[in-house]
């Protein structure tokens, strides 16, 4: 797991390894100057040293202090731009990695909780990283050289720390190896409690209208009392940390005194050396809790990490590998015994058996009920799903032979669930083609009718969106997604019920619009409404992930019993 | 919208320094919730006390030993030095002992007191969002009501379990450590003090950069976080348009200013540490140099003549002033924006409710030969409003029809810009009456008025005749179902959200209105069948599936008035032709409100009202209408467009 996260210091190397570098400097300083100190009361003040003695060592620790000033602050400099460039670096790799994503990895992890690992799970990792690299070398340092220096002043009564160590470490171990299944615990009974909060948030409306707001009460007050419950039962642990520190503290300073105190009386040892020795009793036992506060950060950021991992793992799965750099001649498409499912493990395919050829420039409606795999079957002629077997041409070309980049840009969808970004109308219908003159973004809205509704606005195309898109209306909004796809020019242009919220009116216009204009172009229009496909060339019927019937209009009414179905479906309004 | 752990361990760090705007209350409404653990409190605060007196006390053995014990020895002056030092050391492992002994059960009472105190805080907050009304929800967006469960309830949760005792113990700590400093050496202690100062300054300028640089980062993992939300929901419409490359070069720029404003913050925040701790060195420094020429010229102090001992109890006072005032100085930023978010907590719990002074309520009646209604404890099938007069003090009773008035009803979300103006319509029991116009014409503003989603001036709207003001929220709503446009389900089975309609409907109750909706044979076929557990929304449903479960829910109900926003928008033409059927036995015997898109759904309607601009241009049923040759002959021929 780390292995896959390393590379991500990459261009930041150097304050990576800078960071524990001072960090050892700044403990080297924090291990000497106790000694410093015993010598300031041993020889200074109680030996025969003087005052010039003791101004001599006590300038001495200021220069200590302030090199180790200087080394630590440097750690927080290095140790931010190491931490920061390594989450820059994380964020960056995920986003790029998210972006190649086909559809169906990203079905996989769903986009909600993608935002979650490049928001919240990086800045856990972060954080890691950054008291990582100034702690795990840090704290060992410290404990070793605390230890040395312990040694150095008294041998014998460094026996101590053998009792000491061992019974400190072992319980935070306990206690950490005990508190983390509880906190994961804790966790989940948290994440569920706030998903009821934002299920309500959302629903809010559904829960006032059947009058359930005290069954909710009674819900979430049950959920948070979990969570307390769960939460002292986590914590009721780690607070044992501090008094068992305390303890170990105590009683190895009670033990120290009452040794050393009686090799100072045996003239064994100095009274200096017994407080220097007392000063690295702070020190051993302070940097074995930092170990294990590091090993407890780890172990809390392992989740994150994983999810992370997760999706750096996560191999694309449709590439240009085997493509070629050609481009696509014409709009011609051609399902060749076409069979789809989203999951391998499905037991029925979504699509089945598909044979299906349309010719260059053929405008074809696509009709069926929810569920159909309408969108299925044209998802495919983008490639923005891999077939599960049979093979799809565009061009007299099996798909998988373009480069991505040109396929689409051939082949524009305007899809169902379409989406606007923050911007301007203008800068949104670049999105289709960033050379696009303004007349040719003009010109597009006009057969999208989308330029009456702009003009209308008082800032035009530069009105601005919003995130989201969210300052037009659904009806608006599709027709700007459609102008947008008209804009690249594409050779193959697909609307997958992308008129639903446009009027029937507007919507022949747009038809009609697309008739003189797009005269080359092979269209394909998924639709709910017979009148929308009424027109085009072919229709084809779906149902239940089969074609059930392909014709004209007047061939279908005829020969197709689910489409006249449809159409009597939608007829009742205008026979009285 | 975020993960929902937002806060998470360390991910504090990031948050500018924000100022709690009274702090003085916001501390008393926080302790309000312990008001109930006050002898707990005292105990905890007395705990804390005990503990931090120990720490300072078993400091000043550690003079007494080396003084009074192994001094003496070494000079070989007393003969009972033994067993004093064995008795010293004795009294100082007890003191040690209470010490640990009391932080610990300060710890534990603590945990206790702060997790029932967040239970009721959460408890509270969300009792008191159920309570509010829509408009709140059309102000605060989601994600700003959803931070205030995760991250400011969270940063209270790290005060109260951590703060507030380290705070306590901190202040005693440095408070007793004074005392013994002065006690010893009042000269030495005024070096104290002056580092004191050093150190407030040093804190207040170093606090005043970071904070600019924290507010420059914060900008920056917003636009961040925003860009990455954006690009990640779009991001299917990213890679139709081949967009990848741009969005990630776009990226790359903006998580570059990130980064390059984070490091910035940060150095300042994590220098804070080295800065404090080398600072008590220099201190222990020239504490040492001049307490040690005091030491050789025998000064007098408080506590006698100045002497070695004296000298290194004293510096070991320096490094126990210096920890506690490095830690106040930490801990005090995430005090104030665990205020500032306690203050946010509690400004939705100062929301105003829901105004509900309704007094008529719905019982279950019995009619008696003569038509009289009489008030009836079973369940009867009939159901009518009880109304108690004021004036006269005498209850009537009014059958429960469905019939629905509005009177001029002229509304506004905001006061300046009115969405209904002059809206008069009557529905007679049983009938069935749609809206038609544009988004934005006021269609699905009528239907919140009907259920005091909004409330409007008395009288305007009557329901059985009875002004809907007076009749008790919860039981008007009883008397309603809404089917809406977005279908919002929750967690739970099937069988779980059709009963949300009506929570003492039996599994055929729900069943049978599972087959009235159409939407038995879908159930059916679904993993578990009605056992299937819906998440996220019901994300693992259709559009359509989720709408006939809606339908099923309000079918439960059971209401006399129905009210259909949308209700069949998402449906294919041909399933919706399926459940005309069920609709229309749903709708049978109901007064019912439709707005649809599709004409085809209001056509049969008694009364069609076309809106426009918040007032009714056409009303009459369908037939009127085409004769009129007005918008709605347009909208229905197709030469007029809808958007």
């Amino acid at each position: 797991m780390i292995k896959k996260l390393f590379p991500c210091i990459k261009g930041y190397e150097k304050y990576t390894l800078l960071t524990p570098l001072v960090m050892i400097g700044e403990v080297g300083m924090e291990v000497l100057i106790p000694l410093v100190m015993a010598k300031i009361v041993d020889v200074g003040i109680e030996g025969s040293g003087g005052t010039s003695y003791t101004v001599k060592m006590g300038i001495l620790m200021v220069v200590m202090a302030c090199v180790s000033m200087m080394f630590g602050s440097l750690g927080a400099y290095f140790g931010a731009k190491a931490s920061m460039g390594f989450s820059k670096n994380l964020r960056n790799r995920l986003f790029n990695k998210v972006q190649d994503f086909s559809f169906k990895n990203i079905d996989k992890f769903s986009t909600a909780s993608l935002v979650t690992r490049l928001t919240t799970d990086v800045n856990m990792v972060q954080n890691s990283f950054l008291m990582f690299i100034k702690m795990a070398f840090r704290a060992p340092v410290m404990l070793i050289g605390a230890l040395i220096m312990a040694i150095n002043v008294k041998p014998d009564l460094s026996v101590v720390f053998l009792v000491a160590v061992p019974i400190l470490g072992l319980s935070m171990v306990l206690i950490m190896t005990h508190a983390h299944p509880r906190f994961k615990l804790m966790l989940e009974r948290y994440d569920k409690m706030n998903s009821d909060v934002q299920e309500n948030l959302i629903g809010i409306r559904a829960v006032k209208a059947f009058v359930r707001e005290d069954y909710e009460n009674k819900k979430f007050t049950t959920g948070a009392d979990l969570v307390r419950r769960a939460q002292v039962a986590a914590e009721k642990i780690v607070i044992l940390t501090q008094p068992i520190m305390q303890i170990t503290m105590y009683a190895t300073i009670v033990s120290v005194l009452w040794f050393g105190g009686n090799m100072v009386i045996g003239g064994d040892m100095l009274i200096g050396e017994l407080s220097t020795f007392i000063t690295y009793i702070n020190q051993i036992l302070g940097s074995l809790m930092m170990i294990s506060m590091i090993f407890m950060m780890l172990v809390i950021s392992r989740a994150s990490m994983t999810r992370i991992v997760e999706v750096l793992e996560e191999d694309p799965d449709i590439t240009d590998d085997n493509a070629t750099d050609v481009k696509v001649e014409n709009g011609s498409i051609e399902f060749k015994n076409v069979s789809f499912s989203y999951k391998e493990s499905a037991e029925e395919a979504v699509l089945r058996n598909i044979d299906l050829k349309i010719a260059s420039g053929e405008t074809i409606g696509i009709i069926g009920a929810t569920g159909s795999a309408k969108t299925t079957l044209i998802s495919l002629i983008p490639r923005l799903y891999d077939v599960t077997s049979g093979e799809v041409l565009v061009g007299g070309r099996n798909v998988k032979d373009y480069k991505l980049a040109n396929l689409r840009d051939e082949v524009s969808v305007v899809l169902q669930k379409n989406v606007l970004f923050s911007g301007t109308i203008r800068e949104n219908l670049r999105w289709g083609d960033f050379e696009a003159t303004d007349e040719e973004i003009e010109k597009a809205c006009e057969a999208a009718c989308a330029d009456e509704f702009i003009n209308s606005f008082p800032d035009g195309y530069e009105t601005d969106l919003g995130q989201g898109g969210v300052n037009v209306s659904g009806g608006q909004k599709q027709r700007l997604c459609i102008a947008r796809a008209l804009i690249k020019k594409p050779k193959i242009l697909i609307l997958d019920d992308s008129t639903s919220a446009v009027d029937t009116a507007t919507d022949a216009k747009i038809r009609k619009a697309f008739k003189e204009q797009l005269d080359d172009t092979t269209t394909i229009i998924i639709a709910q409404r017979i009148s929308s496909v009424k027109d085009a060339d072919r229709i084809i019927v779906l149902e239940d992930g089969e074609i059930d019937g392909i014709g004209t209009h007047d061939e279908l009414l005829k020969t197709n019993a689910v489409y006249k179905e449809v159409y009597d479906s939608q007829q009742k309004g205008d026979e009285d | 919208m975020a993960g929902p752990r937002g806060g998470g361990p360390g991910g504090r760090g990031q948050k500018p320094l924000e100022k709690p705007k009274n702090v003085g209350v916001t501390i008393r409404r926080i302790f309000s919730y312990m008001k109930e653990y006050k002898p707990m409190i005292i105990l905890v605060v007395v705990f804390i006390i005990i503990s931090a007196l120990a720490s300072v006390i078993g400091t000043s053995f550690l003079k007494k030993v080396i003084d009074d014990c192994i001094k003496p020895m070494i000079d070989g002056k007393t003969d009972e030095g033994m067993s004093k030092f064995i008795k010293t050391l004795t009294v100082m492992s007890i003191v040690y002992v209470i010490g640990a002994a009391s932080t610990f059960c300060y710890a534990r009472i603590m945990l206790n007191i702060s997790t029932k105190a967040l239970y009721k805080i959460r408890v509270d907050l969300f009792t008191k969002m159920e309570a509010l009304p829509i408009r709140f929800f059309d102000t605060h967006t989601h994600g700003e009501v959803m931070s205030r469960y995760t991250n400011d309830v969270d940063t209270l949760r790290e005060m109260l379990s951590n703060s507030l005792a380290s705070f306590i113990s901190a202040f005693i700590t440095v408070t007793g450590v004074f005392v013994m400093m002065i006690y010893y050496s009042w000269q030495l202690t005024l070096i104290v003090i002056l580092l004191f100062f050093v150190i407030v300054k040093l804190t207040a300028f170093i606090g005043s950069r970071s904070g600019a640089y924290f507010k420059e980062q914060q900008k920056n993992v917003g636009r961040a976080n925003g860009y990455i939300e954006e690009m990640i929901e779009g991001v299917k419409v990213v890679k139709v348009f081949c967009h990848e490359q741009k969005a990630k070069n776009e990226f790359d720029v903006i998580n570059d200013d990130l980064r390059k404003a984070a490091t910035k913050a940060n150095t300042f925040a994590s220098i804070m540490g080295p800065l404090m701790n080398n600072l008590s060195y220099i201190h222990y420094a020239i504490t040492a140099i001049i307490g040690g020429i005091m030491a050789i010229k025998g000064v007098h102090t408080f506590s006698g003549v100045f002497t070695v001992g004296t000298v290194i109890a004293f510096l070991q006072y320096t490094r126990n002033f210096a920890m506690p005032i490095q830690q106040i100085s930490q801990q005090f930023n995430s005090v104030l924006s665990a205020l500032a978010g306690a203050e946010r907590v509690l400004s939705i719990i100062d929301e105003t409710p829901e105004v509900d002074d309704g007094y008529v309520t719905l019982v279950n009646a019995k009619i008696d030969e003569n038509g009289n209604i009489t008030e009836s404890d079973k369940r009867t099938g009939i159901w009518a409003w009880k109304h108690p007069h004021q004036a006269t003090g005498e209850v009537t009773y009014t059958k429960l029809e469905g019939r629905v008035e509005f009177d001029d009803v002229t509304f506004g979300y905001e006061p300046e810009k009115t969405v209904l103006n002059g809206i008069t319509l009557y529905a007679k029991a049983g009938q069935k009456i749609a809206f038609v116009g544009s988004t934005g014409a006021g269609k699905t503003t009528i239907t919140n008025l009907i259920n005091r989603f909004y409330d409007v001036p008395d009288g305007k709207i009557r329901y059985d005749g009875i002004n809907i003001n007076k009749i008790k929220k919860a039981d008007l709503r009883r008397s309603l179902s809404m089917v809406l446009q977005d279908t919002h389900l929750f967690t739970g089975t099937v069988m779980d959200n059709i009963r949300f309609g009506k929570l003492d409907a039996s599994d055929d109750d729900c069943i049978k209105a599972a087959k009235l909706a159409n939407a038995h044979s879908f159930i059916k076929h679904l993993p578990e069948g009605y056992n299937t557990v819906i998440t996220g929304d019901g994300a693992n449903l259709s559009q359509g599936q989720r709408q006939l479960l809606a339908i099923a829910r309000a079918a439960v109900a059971d209401p006399p008035v129905l009210i259909l926003d949308e209700a069949t928008s998402s449906i294919d033409t041909r399933t919706e032709a399926l459940i005309e059927k069920g609709m229309d036995s749903l709708m049978a015997g109901r007064t019912v409100f439709v707005i649809a898109h599709r004409l085809s759904t209001v056509r049969n309607s008694n009364a069609i009202m076309v809106l426009e601009h918040g007032k009714i241009i056409e009303r009459g049923d369908h037939d009127d209408l085409i004769a009129q040759k007005g918008k709605y002959y347009q909208l229905y021929t197709g030469m007029f467009e809808l958007s």
